[in-house]
């Protein structure tokens, strides 16, 4: 018996070592991820100090970076997602929820699911052989025509049409994150209490009164968890953006339609011209050091307030 | 009974009362209204896609864009050096990360649980599932390819692993939690070790486990911004994880953005084999969960 029991205890303490490892490698890969940026953009923090996130230059030629062009390009394109997406993902939930008949509403789950599935770079192709070709005939023209010179939001539709730049980056990054919200909007609604629905239904109220009295309010943490995670996965998608953005390294005009860059889209088309052990590098890194906290900030955010919600249930 | 009190109050507020309900109808109409078209908008964007990639891309698809290799613009080149080295990358990525993933799935669902130290792993484990893969990237970029001084599949599919773990962690945990309490009570109850316990919650959460691997491995197969400085693409034929590594999202990269119409054309149709793969994988996936459950 005492040698049965030993070699139990022996398998017992091997692997929950194991698991307890393997736990701890996800939090040394996420503690890497961030020193080794760290240390990899320390020359460009050295070098341009706090004047880095401010500078709106960035030439290779003369070894000046800043970082102010990515990161106005990576918060303006994520915004305009969110202001594309938000509506969308909500209408999309509440038909999926509330007026669909489960025959239906099933098969168009899974279909919206399926084009979160779709891989980033394909958004990209279709963004630029597709939607690019739209927004450059149609879509940016008209909107040139009659918001162009429209009193202050005049020069945010001013300009060429490209059909290239911030507002299509925006437009594709809307359809590729409208998936991710509507999948919590989804959730939450579902999981609403039906007698709260139920009471408010039986005083009279109409479908969209429950919805914005009842379901809303109830419900309101959780689908701002939900759009900052969608916010996000916005902040930091890559491939879908580098084929739309334009890829202008400054801010040249405050207008939508102006070629610009992320910071995503600038490390993945600036970096195969940074030699190991440049400036340049070095500033590329910093940039993924400074996205990441902006990423990491948002996404703990919406944790907090899904989990808040999980934990009062 | 609506109807009586209504005859009883005055004329002008009767009016104003049904006024008041129309408008709260029309409302509720434009908003379902509303609600239909941004369902459609959506769809329709899916929709495009899929059917983009089979008008380009099907044409493309012949016996010999799937057994050449690449080569230089107007020369026949195809797409098998790609398809192995995704392949290859995606597998090696599972075989990485696939155990890691499920063994601290099930040290926060078995062992952890509320502690602080796995709600600090489930919360930084979240995190990294969300993270921007591209600085995935970057990452392996300084320790696998700078280090060694050069590009390699090896690397591309390390950082593909990275990507695989938190999918697996996530997937793992909750497909353990659904197993019900009194499984464990019984197995600990006859004697067992809590390993042997552990090993017998898995086989029975069998279907959702292989589930999130699916998931996991149709995520990393489509993704492009983690190879990009890691395994970089490779135009010439190989196979050996020490070199620089072709993959099919390289190639569309690479392929979409030149100027020769035999190279955007496999571009197309690379996206078109990736996105069937994908979503082949996902649609899989649901099924065994669904024929589970």
């Amino acid at each position: 018996m005492g040698a049965g029991a030993i070699s139990g205890a022996g398998g017992d303490r091997a692997f929950s070592g194991a698991t307890r490892l393997a736990a701890l490698l996800v939090l040394v890969l996420m503690g890497g991820i961030i020193a080794v940026m760290a240390w990899g953009g320390r020359d460009a923090f050295a070098t341009f100090g706090p004047h880095f996130l401010i500078s709106n230059i960035w030439n290779p030629v003369t070894e000046k970076f800043g970082a102010l062009a990515p990161i106005y390009g990576t918060l303006v394109t994520a915004i305009l997602a969110m202001v594309f997406a938000v509506p969308f993902a909500f209408g999309i939930a509440v038909f999926l929820t509330e007026m669909a008949p489960k025959w239906l509403a099933q098969p168009l789950g899974i279909a919206i699911e399926l084009l979160a599935a779709v891989p980033s770079i394909i958004f990209g192709m279709w963004g630029f052989f597709v939607i690019v070709p739209v927004m450059a005939q149609d879509i940016q023209p008209w909107l040139i025509h009659h918001l162009g010179h429209a009193p202050l939001i005049g020069a945010f539709f001013s300009g060429a049409p490209f059909g290239t730049g911030l507002f299509t980056g925006g437009l594709i990054l809307a359809v590729m994150v409208t998936p991710f919200i509507t999948a919590v909007m989804r959730d939450v609604f579902t999981a609403m209490p039906p007698v709260l629905k139920e009471s408010a239904y039986g005083l009279g109220c109409t479908r969209w009164e429950v919805l914005s009295r009842i379901v809303l309010p109830y419900s309101r943490t959780a689908v701002v968890g939900g759009i900052m995670l969608g916010l996000g996965r916005a902040l930091g998608e890559t491939m879908a953006i580098t084929f739309v953005i334009g890829n202008s390294t400054r801010i040249t005009s405050p207008s939508l339609f102006a070629p610009g860059n992320t910071i995503a889209s600038l490390v993945a088309l600036e970096f195969p011209e940074a030699s190991a052990g440049s400036l340049k590098l070095s500033a590329l890194l910093a940039l993924g050091l400074i996205l990441m906290v902006i990423s990491l900030i948002t996404l703990s955010i919406s944790r907090m307030l899904l989990r808040s919600r999980k934990t009062s249930r | 009974m609506s109807a009586t009190t209504l005859d009883a109050v005055p004329q002008g507020i009767r009016l104003s009362v049904s006024k008041q309900q129309r408008r709260r109808h029309r409302t509720d109409r434009l908003v379902a209204a509303l609600c239909i078209f941004a369902t459609l908008v959506v769809l329709a964007a899916l929709g495009s896609i899929l059917w983009t990639l089979v008008a380009r891309g099907l044409s493309g698809l012949t016996i010999d864009a799937l057994s050449h290799v690449a080569a230089p613009p107007g020369q026949g080149g195809g797409l098998l050096n790609a398809i192995v080295g995704s392949l290859i990358q995606t597998a090696l990525g599972m075989v990485i990360g696939t155990p890691i993933g499920l063994l601290a799935g099930i040290f926060l669902a078995e062992y952890g649980r509320n502690s602080p130290f796995a709600n600090a792993v489930r919360f930084v484990s979240d995190m990294l599932l969300s993270a921007p893969s591209i600085l995935v990237g970057l990452f392996v970029y300084l320790i696998l390819v700078e280090t060694l001084g050069h590009f390699s599949g090896f690397a591309g599919s390390v950082a593909l692993a990275v990507l695989v773990i938190p999918i697996v962690v996530r997937t793992t945990e909750d497909m353990l939690r659904l197993v019900p309490v009194q499984m464990r009570e019984a197995a600990s109850a006859l004697g067992a070790r809590q390993w042997r316990v552990t090993l017998l919650i898995c086989r029975a959460a069998k279907a959702g486990l292989a589930t999130g691997v699916l998931l996991a491995m149709a995520r990393t197969a489509g993704e492009t911004a983690p190879l990009l400085f890691t395994s970089l693409g490779n135009l010439v034929w190989s196979v050996s994880l020490d070199q620089p590594m072709a993959s099919l999202p390289l190639t569309i990269y690479q392929y979409a953005g030149s100027a020769y119409d035999d190279w955007i054309q496999l571009a197309w149709t690379a996206s078109l084999l990736i996105t069937v793969g994908v979503l082949a994988i996902n649609i899989i996936a649901r099924v065994m969960l669904r024929s589970k459950r």
